[in-house]
């Protein structure tokens, strides 16, 4: 019997560039089907944000991120924080593809004994490095990360991933002033902005805009990129790395539901919702699964 | 020339004041430890850690929640954060607390100056009756008051040395010396501090004195009254509160806090399960505090000396009729 989907090997960060790019695009593609299935299982899960971050999510844990599932304990291993906590699928399902847990053991999503709870505890998966899940809070223990490892002379780097609507917790700006008044470059905080939140579009919910214009007003560092564009991902989160004295911010210009056209730029897909093994299959059809791979999916 | 007026410093003896001098001295022996502080270091005492230890003194700004998240993120990477500001300010990053600390089982010290009508007259804004309860609610939370400053001294050091996630409230007006200097102090475990027979009063942070005190009148009306200063609100001594019911079979809980959820209720939690008994509680009868100095407030609110005796006295009429049944 040949390897399953559950299979997948680890890629080779050694390898020339477009062979980087392209291992990063396949564990994106494996983040938005795994995502789905865990959803599918679990019976609830939130699809439209886990799929508008799989490629950040990929190029962090692809390429970026100094981080190896062996050694999760390295004090100086850069330190990711998912501060939207509830894109938790899609950080399970990129973390099983690099190692740092088993694929078939993250579709236990949400059930009772599982370590994988419906958001991010770091008690129970270390690897997640904070637990979150309450917005607005990630990106300051990302700023609390950040200051304690320049104290310790640590190179590791800190990277927190923000949903949009999550910019109308204050905490969010209380935490921009204090990382920029400390001049922490060794942060870099990345917007997935798919322009939808729990309700409505954000500015239907409360307006984010003129969005980069804030951040920089706060002193950081700002690129906006197509944060499905991989190649971009890359590069911008490789300059990020240079932002000396000011942390660096990347607004991901993203489409909620990403790769699934029944649920792109739908806001009930944001909300925990139940998945049927219809729509679930259509999902994963629509992300490229063969009628194989569903059926080891779903089973 | 006129000196420069001081609103807020930490003076004296109080509580405030003998958790700074701690907690500066102790830095070296304890070199994980950092200080966060949201403006208000003359208030809280951590003035004396930032002169001698300027490189782990953070600067937060007025920005409790961002402050108390952050603690959490400095504990993930391994060193020991002191969060400090004012009581009520605290209450304003509970969740931050809760999340980021408690529940991500981080070793941080949330230390609380001002709490209670302790305060004075800023007035019922900026006195916190309600963080004990809170704090309290956090599971994994330790939750100290210490009565004096010398064991204010000895509780400093113990939650330095503690693993694991404690709420410590100091406090802003002079306290009265109650301890020698052969004090000891251990998480979790309260202690007698005057034997008696009759009832027994239960109390915490500033009202341990109160409570002497009031163990002092009744003791001129021939009624013989045990006073346990319960410095560890969570855990409660449990243990300690069964030896005293069977001892004494009446108790009176007193706190510069609401009577719902503080000392109160954890001594009543204790005893409903171990050795039920009549129980009378003073503290803020579920009300605001008010602008006034300490004394004329805990006069004022029913929590001096002359409330706790009178509370006393009602708890042994219950115990006498519930005897006499």
């Amino acid at each position: 019997m040949g390897l399953n989907v559950f299979e997948t090997g680890r890629p080779d960060t050694a390898s020339p560039y477009d062979t980087l790019t392209a291992q990063v695009r396949a564990a994106a593609a494996f983040t938005r089907k795994h995502a789905m299935a865990a959803i599918y299982h679990a019976g609830s899960g939130h699809p439209g944000g886990a799929l508008s971050c799989a490629d950040i999510l990929a190029a962090l844990f692809g390429a970026e991120l100094n981080l190896w599932p062996d050694e999760p304990g390295e004090p100086d291993r850069d330190r990711f924080v998912l501060s939207k906590g509830h894109a938790a699928p899609a950080l399970y399902a990129v973390a099983s593809h690099f190692g740092f847990c088993s694929p078939r053991a993250a579709l236990s999503l949400r059930k009772l004994g599982s370590p994988f709870q419906g958001h991010p505890h770091v008690v129970d998966l270390p690897w997640v490095e904070t637990s979150t899940g309450s917005l607005g809070q990630g990106i300051s223990v990302a700023v609390g990360m950040a200051l304690g490892l320049r104290l310790k002379k640590s190179s590791a780097r800190v990277y927190t991933l923000l949903g949009d609507g999550e910019l109308q917790e204050g905490e969010v700006w209380e935490a921009a002033m204090c990382a920029a008044h400390y001049g922490l470059d060794n942060l870099c905080a990345i917007i997935d902005y798919n322009k939808l939140q729990s309700d409505a579009r954000n500015d239907a919910i409360m307006r984010l805009e003129p969005l980069a214009a804030k951040w920089r007003a706060f002193d950081w560092v700002v690129a906006e990129i197509d944060g499905h564009d991989v190649d971009a991902l890359l590069r911008t989160l490789r300059r990020a790395g240079s932002s000396q004295g000011r942390p660096s911010l990347i607004i991901a210009h993203t489409i909620k539901g990403k790769g699934v056209p029944f649920m792109e730029n739908v806001p009930t897909w944001h909300g925990s919702v139940k998945l049927t093994r219809a729509q679930a299959s259509e999902a994963l059809a629509a992300l490229g699964s063969s009628d194989t791979e569903i059926e080891e999916f779903l089973a | 020339m006129s000196t420069a007026p001081s609103l807020i410093a930490s003076t004296g003896d109080s509580l405030r004041e003998a958790f700074g001098r701690a907690l500066s001295e102790l830095a070296d022996e304890f070199a994980d430890v950092v200080v966060l502080d949201a403006d208000i270091a003359g208030g809280t005492g951590t003035h004396h850690f930032r002169a001698s230890h300027p490189d782990r003194f953070f600067q937060f700004g007025i920005a409790e929640q961002n402050m108390m998240a952050a603690a959490g993120g400095m504990a993930a990477v391994g060193l020991v954060p002191v969060v400090t500001t004012f009581a009520v300010f605290c209450l304003r990053a509970v969740e931050q607390a809760r999340l980021s600390i408690a529940y991500a089982q981080r070793n941080a010290k949330i230390v609380a100056s001002h709490p209670g009508t302790d305060v004075g007259p800023d007035g019922g804004s900026a006195q916190a009756l309600e963080d004990l309860a809170a704090f309290r609610a956090i599971p994994g939370m330790t939750v100290i008051s210490p009565a004096d400053p010398v064991e204010m001294r000895l509780a400093t050091r113990a939650i330095l040395a503690h693993q694991g996630p404690c709420y410590m409230r100091t406090g802003r007006s002079p306290a009265r010396r109650i301890f020698g200097d052969d004090h000891s102090f251990e998480i979790g475990k309260g202690q007698i501090i005057r034997d008696g027979t009759d009832v027994t009063l239960v109390a915490a942070g500033v009202e341990v004195a109160r409570a002497l005190d009031a163990a002092a009148l009744l003791g001129e009306e021939g009624i013989s009254a045990c006073v346990v200063n319960m410095a560890t609100i969570k855990p409660i001594d449990g243990k300690l509160l069964a030896r005293c019911a069977a001892q004494t079979g009446a108790f009176v809980t007193a706190e510069d806090h609401n009577i719902h959820g503080g000392l109160g209720s954890a001594v009543a939690e204790a005893l409903a399960t171990r050795h039920p008994c009549p129980i009378e509680f003073v503290g803020m009868k579920d009300e605001f505090g008010a602008s006034g100095e300490p004394e004329e407030l805990a006069a004022h609110f029913g929590l001096d000396a002359v409330a706790i005796a009178r509370a006393a006295r009602t708890v042994l009429a219950r115990k006498t009729k519930r005897r006499s049944r």
